[in-house]
């Protein structure tokens, strides 16, 4: 069986549709990420140990196991403790979770780089630690680590793929539909590649233009 | 927690955690050989290898890994390579992570000073030599982190090839997960020993990293 490109147009609108699945999957557990990344640095810095042993544990196993692997545990685990969340929601928690993970890593370490006399100026100004945490040093620490959690976001963008094997309609689920009803995995999975390739050149660019302009305002 | 399943079943993730140091040594091997040359062809001076150095990293690492294993292992077929699911598995993972490992060797290999090179030049040492006996030298101490790096997300990338049904540690937490219903359990002991293997590779890692710095 040789290669016949000319299926892939009739399942143009089929790709599409999981182009913007994957769009819509990148945006909100990048957001996810992104908020759960400072929380998670918050807790891991200034949290009660309570909190804090149980979230170190759980960053400890977040960072040294397979996406994969712990897209199961959500998945799955969620269902057996009673809870069935849809496998959209359920793909967006486990991979906003995986990269919260580690963009509280680098969040925290960009949180112990702000000069000690912003915070002790603000404490001085009669901000209580709450106040100073929130507007004097969180916004310094995230700005900071701008460029490296982009490309936390471009890996997040090429690991939502992952979450088909769980069931989420996106582009790569598209394409194995299309797969299933031609018999065609080389050409759509060669244009499920393409579609990635064209998202991720977009999110680059976006993230460039976002760099210079916090390079600008600085 | 049902430790009585845990009991009876680990012997079955003991021997897929063999598979994945398999696959991760392998794909090792095959990346760093992948890295080497496209590192070579993105430093070349002809402007065709270095562009063909540039559009192998930019692929490789603009589309999702798990894509190119699909691709090699289900669509090879159709243009006549038959492989098994290890095989093709990796194949696609050594090569996709060798495009990883290209910037990391490129990246160490551009840090090494430029008055090294050029008094290299000047003792009389031709291109080739200046290269072998004065840059790599250095630039193999710089780049032993970094790879390291590449080597920990390669391990949990071999995780990839439970879609194609390779026996290896997720593939088998995810069978299990599917008979016994235990999710926690399952995952748990799979990450244990992930994180063993991880661990024991860091060390080695830092290890070597040492032994380079010290000489």
């Amino acid at each position: 069986m040789g290669l016949d490109f000319t299926v892939v147009p009739d399942y143009f609108g089929m790709l599409l549709l999981g182009m913007g699945w994957t769009v819509a999957i990148t945006i909100s557990a990048g957001l996810l990420s992104f908020f759960g990344g400072i929380l998670f640095a918050v807790i891991a810095l200034y949290g009660h140990w309570a909190l804090r042993l149980p979230f170190r544990a759980f960053a400890f196993l977040f960072m040294g196991t397979p996406l994969l692997l712990q897209l199961f545990l959500i998945y799955f685990g969620l269902i057996q403790i009673g809870i069935d969340l849809p496998a959209f929601v359920a793909g967006v928690i486990g991979l906003g979770l995986h990269f919260a993970v580690y963009n509280s890593e680098l969040i925290q370490a960009s949180i112990l780089a702000v000069d000690k006399g912003q915070y002790e100026g603000a404490r001085t100004l009669g901000l209580s630690r709450g106040q100073t945490l929130r507007r004097i040093v969180i916004p310094q620490a995230v700005r900071a680590v701008i460029p490296p959690m982009g490309n936390n976001m471009i890996a997040l963008l090429k690991d939502s793929a992952l979450v088909s094997v769980i069931g989420v309609a996106e582009l790569t689920l598209a394409a194995q539909q299309a797969i299933s009803r031609t018999y065609r995995p080389f050409e759509f999975y060669l244009a499920a590649a393409f579609c990635y390739y064209i998202i991720n050149l977009a999110l680059e660019a976006g993230l460039r233009r976002l760099e210079r302009r916090i390079a600008a305002s600085r | 927690m049902d430790i009585e399943l845990i009991l009876r079943v680990y012997p079955f993730f003991l021997q897929a955690a063999l598979v994945t140091v398999q696959l991760s040594v392998l794909t090792c091997i095959l990346g760093l050989i992948c890295g080497a040359i496209g590192a070579f062809m993105r430093l070349s001076r002809l402007v065709p290898l270095r562009w063909f150095g540039a559009v192998y990293v930019s692929l490789f690492r603009g589309t999702p890994a798990l894509i190119q294993v699909f691709i090699l292992y289900f669509g090879g077929p159709q243009v006549g390579i038959n492989l098994d699911a290890f095989t093709a598995g990796t194949i696609a993972l050594g090569v996709n992570i060798g495009a990883y490992m290209t910037e990391t060797i490129r990246g160490a290999i551009l840090s090494v000073d430029k008055g090294q090179t050029e008094a290299a030049r000047t003792l009389g040492m031709s291109k080739g030599e200046t290269m072998r006996k004065v840059v790599l030298p250095q630039a193999a101490r710089m780049m032993i982190r970094p790879l390291g790096v590449n080597i920990n997300a390669l391990i949990k990338g071999t995780a990839l090839l439970a879609p194609i049904s390779v026996i290896e540690l997720t593939q088998t937490a995810q069978r299990f997960i599917g008979s016994t219903y235990k999710p926690f359990e399952m995952f748990l002991l799979a990450g244990i020993l992930y994180m063993l293997f991880i661990y024991a590779v860091g060390l080695g890692i830092n290890w070597l990293d040492r032994k380079a710095r010290i000489s």
